[in-house]
């Protein structure tokens, strides 16, 4: 069966910006319930955090690498290096560790 | 025209667009490989704006799965961004003009959503604009230059790019967590939940985009209950 690949890419991106654009457009008033504020505080931290662990085990050629990299990541952020410092020393380490098990 | 909050946006941006040129750089590759053509590649990125999206749709794409199939998987992947347009509906200013609303909509995503949840009251749209000027740039080029270059790539480069995008979430986590226990919580627990439903039998069944929504909900609605935010919002 055939499928048109722009039909495909139409639907993703109509989907995807439906999701972002209802909630913000729609939603004007200020929500008093302390509930649902503190709820909409907490679900960036809760979101990213379930899609980072485990998935980042998985991430990269080995699992051992991808711990060390999870590893050095989690440090580095710790210390509140910056996006692109924290991505680049977690691929850097994966790229070292991945090195040093070929010669094991 | 706001421009002090613009050229803020615009430098708080600039990590996030580098970031994004890792793993746009990665997708661009995966895209070529499965078969599309280098500005079907760029489109996508493009008209998406979303790394876990994009590379859930490009598997469906390959296996020649369903239109209903690729537009569910982006609703359920895609849903966490329902929260963050909801969460972000509270930030700007209650008079923000309806079409400012619009855009700022296109440009939700998990880093630009983090930038700006983590400014002091509320958030003039130009911010997000000064983000999203760079960072969608970052991220349809990352695409291009990876769709073009990508087989001239060795494998264990590939590899090690792979974690660059969970580097940038951990970023954007671990320092709010570090002055919050409350954070530290919600993100502790997120992660020993997704790992039950990674690991225990029966729950490993349920697809990656069902156990981030969850996941998210039960957490955030705990702590929610647990630790109710303080109004401590600055009113502008």
């Amino acid at each position: 069966m055939n499928h048109n690949v722009y039909i495909y890419i139409l639907l993703m991106a109509g989907v995807t910006y439906l999701i972002r654009m209802l909630p913000i457009t729609l939603i004007k008033k200020d929500i008093t319930s302390s509930f649902i504020r503190s709820f909409l505080y907490y679900v960036p931290y809760a979101c990213l955090a379930a899609m980072t662990f485990p998935a980042i085990l998985s991430a990269t050629g080995n699992t051992i690498s991808a711990a060390a990299g999870f590893v050095v990541a989690l440090i580095a952020a710790y210390k509140e290096k910056s996006l692109i410092t924290v991505a680049l020393l977690a691929c850097l380490v994966v790229f070292l560790v991945e090195r040093v098990l070929v010669l094991l | 025209m706001d421009s002090e909050s613009f050229r803020r946006g615009l430098k708080d941006g600039i990590p996030i667009a580098l970031g994004y040129f890792a793993v746009s750089f990665t997708f661009g590759i995966m895209a070529v490989s499965c078969g599309l053509t280098i500005w079907q590649a760029v489109l996508i990125s493009l008209t998406n704006l979303t790394s876990a999206g994009q590379f859930a749709g490009l598997e469906i794409i390959a296996a020649g799965g369903s239109y209903m199939e690729i537009a569910l998987t982006q609703l359920i992947i895609n849903l966490r961004y329902c929260l963050m347009s909801f969460s972000l509906s509270q930030k700007l200013p209650r008079d923000c003009a309806q079409g400012h609303r619009y855009v700022v909509a296109f440009g939700i995503t998990d880093e630009i959503f983090g930038i700006s949840a983590s400014q002091e009251g509320r958030i003039s749209p130009y911010y997000n604009y000064g983000a999203m000027c760079v960072a969608i740039p970052g991220w349809t080029i990352g695409t291009l230059v990876g769709a073009v270059s990508g087989n001239l790539l060795p494998g264990f480069v590939l590899s090690a790019l792979g974690v660059a995008i969970y580097g940038m979430f951990l970023a954007v986590i671990i320092p709010p967590a570090k002055h919050s226990r409350a954070v530290l919580g919600v993100v502790i627990g997120a992660m020993a939940v997704s790992s039950l439903f990674a690991y225990a039998p029966l729950l490993n069944q349920v697809s990656s985009g069902f156990v981030i929504i969850i996941t998210t909900i039960v957490v955030a609605g705990v702590a929610a209950v647990l630790c109710p935010v303080k109004e401590e919002r600055h009113e502008s």
